[in-house]
């Protein structure tokens, strides 16, 4: 099971990265948690300035902006 | 250059669809069919490839940039990089404390919140395309001037003191941001994904400037904004920057209708005014970074670009006339 953080304030760009992450784990059958952190200060924590940013098992693997189809296949496939 | 989109629009309003020249209709639609083409044509080409040059340039490494900075020129840096550093305004609030958390000085920190919406590479490009390199020059002067200036007041009345308390607790992670796929590929994809994500949130302002245009054009009569907010009306600036703060649209939405109003014979500095009132002042902006900063800070931010824009629109109508 992947555990999977969308970090942002709730702008479209979030609620989108947030889906796109959950149709290609369906896709892929991967298990994954998405939670979608909106808390300033926890998103800051993670060194994240530009949203939407994505972590991964404890590890931002991206932001800024909605992350390309390819990258999250990626991410979950690892 | 631009000619194939007025014979585009010349072909479809007048060929295809078979309307007089010189109706109120058809010049509203010839309007609208050559802006429409033409501007979505350039947004395309100029976010693609300023999107490949700029993938280096992140929040994250903008902070970089501006900490321990010596402040003269940090203001005009922040002013700078806010011109090319690609901002949307749901990232103001991380952006703003990122900088304020790396001791970038406040008034530095909103000298980029300035310009960052106001002047940027499809402005500029717009402008200089649709309006001539000469307006162009100006509306990029004056927007960096107002951004520094806001930012040196900021600071030298101390305003820090009105950023939210929660602000100044909150501690940045080091976490490592992954490293941008500088390859040609990887830029060519960025570029793209620039294009989808900017085309995809700016479309409809861009729709309905050039609708707002078109209507302005073929619809208005040729003196209604003369003899309203011409050159003899003193109120003309005060009341752009009014009719500025409700009207909200990003610069690619606003350059049509400015199109159109420059075409009406409204002086360029009552215009000028109100293309900076239309970018950065805004309720929807304003109520985010209520957020980060105490109410008189947002009142004394609004008042400060409210005034700055009537200064501008005041001293090029008197320059120009």
């Amino acid at each position: 099971m992947k555990q999977v953080k969308v970090l942002g304030s709730g702008c479209r760009n979030c609620v989108n990265t947030a889906k796109l992450i959950a149709d290609k784990a369906e896709a892929l059958g991967v298990a994954v948690e998405i939670e979608k952190v909106t808390d300033m200060a926890a998103i800051m924590s993670y060194g994240v300035m530009s949203t939407p940013g994505v972590v991964i098992d404890g590890v931002v693997v991206h932001a800024g902006g909605v992350p390309a189809p390819a990258a999250v296949e990626g991410w979950l496939r690892a | 250059m631009f000619v194939i989109f007025t014979r585009l629009a010349d072909w479809l309003v007048f060929t295809q669809l078979g309307l007089a020249h010189g109706t109120k209709l058809s010049d509203a639609l010839h309007f609208f069919v050559e802006d429409v083409s033409k501007i979505f044509v350039l947004l395309t080409l100029i976010v693609f490839v300023v999107g490949m040059l700029r993938t280096m340039m992140t929040p994250e490494r903008l902070r970089h940039t501006l900490a321990g900075r010596r402040r003269g020129p940090a203001y005009v840096l922040a002013g700078l990089l806010g011109a090319v550093t690609p901002f949307c305004s749901c990232s103001a609030v991380p952006l703003f404390i990122g900088l304020l958390e790396a001791a970038v000085p406040m008034g530095v920190t909103m000298t980029f919140l300035i310009t960052s919406p106001m002047v940027n590479e499809v402005a500029v490009v717009m402008l200089g395309a649709l309006l001539g390199w000469k307006l162009t020059a100006l509306y990029f002067a004056t927007g960096m001037v107002v951004g520094i200036v806001g930012g040196v007041i900021i600071d030298a009345l101390g305003l820090e003191r009105y950023v939210e308390d929660y602000v100044w607790k909150i501690r940045m992670g080091q976490a490592a941001v992954p490293a941008a796929d500088l390859t040609l590929k990887g830029r060519m994809a960025y570029g793209w994904s620039q294009v989808r994500e900017i085309l995809g949130r700016v479309w409809l302002y861009v729709l309905l400037g050039i609708g707002v245009g078109a209507g302005l054009h073929g619809y208005v009569p040729a003196d209604f904004f003369l003899r309203h907010a011409g050159p003899d009306n003193p109120f003309a600036v005060p009341l752009a920057v009014l009719a500025g703060i409700p009207l909200y649209s990003n610069a690619a939405g606003m350059i049509p209708i400015v199109e159109a109003l420059l075409g009406k014979g409204l002086p360029v500095g009552t215009v000028l005014a109100l293309m900076m009132s239309i970018t950065a002042l805004s309720a929807p902006e304003m109520m985010i970074l209520r957020k980060v900063l105490k109410l008189p800070m947002l009142v004394f931010f609004a008042a400060y670009l409210a005034v700055a824009f009537m200064v501008v629109g005041y001293l090029f109508n008197a320059i120009l006339a």
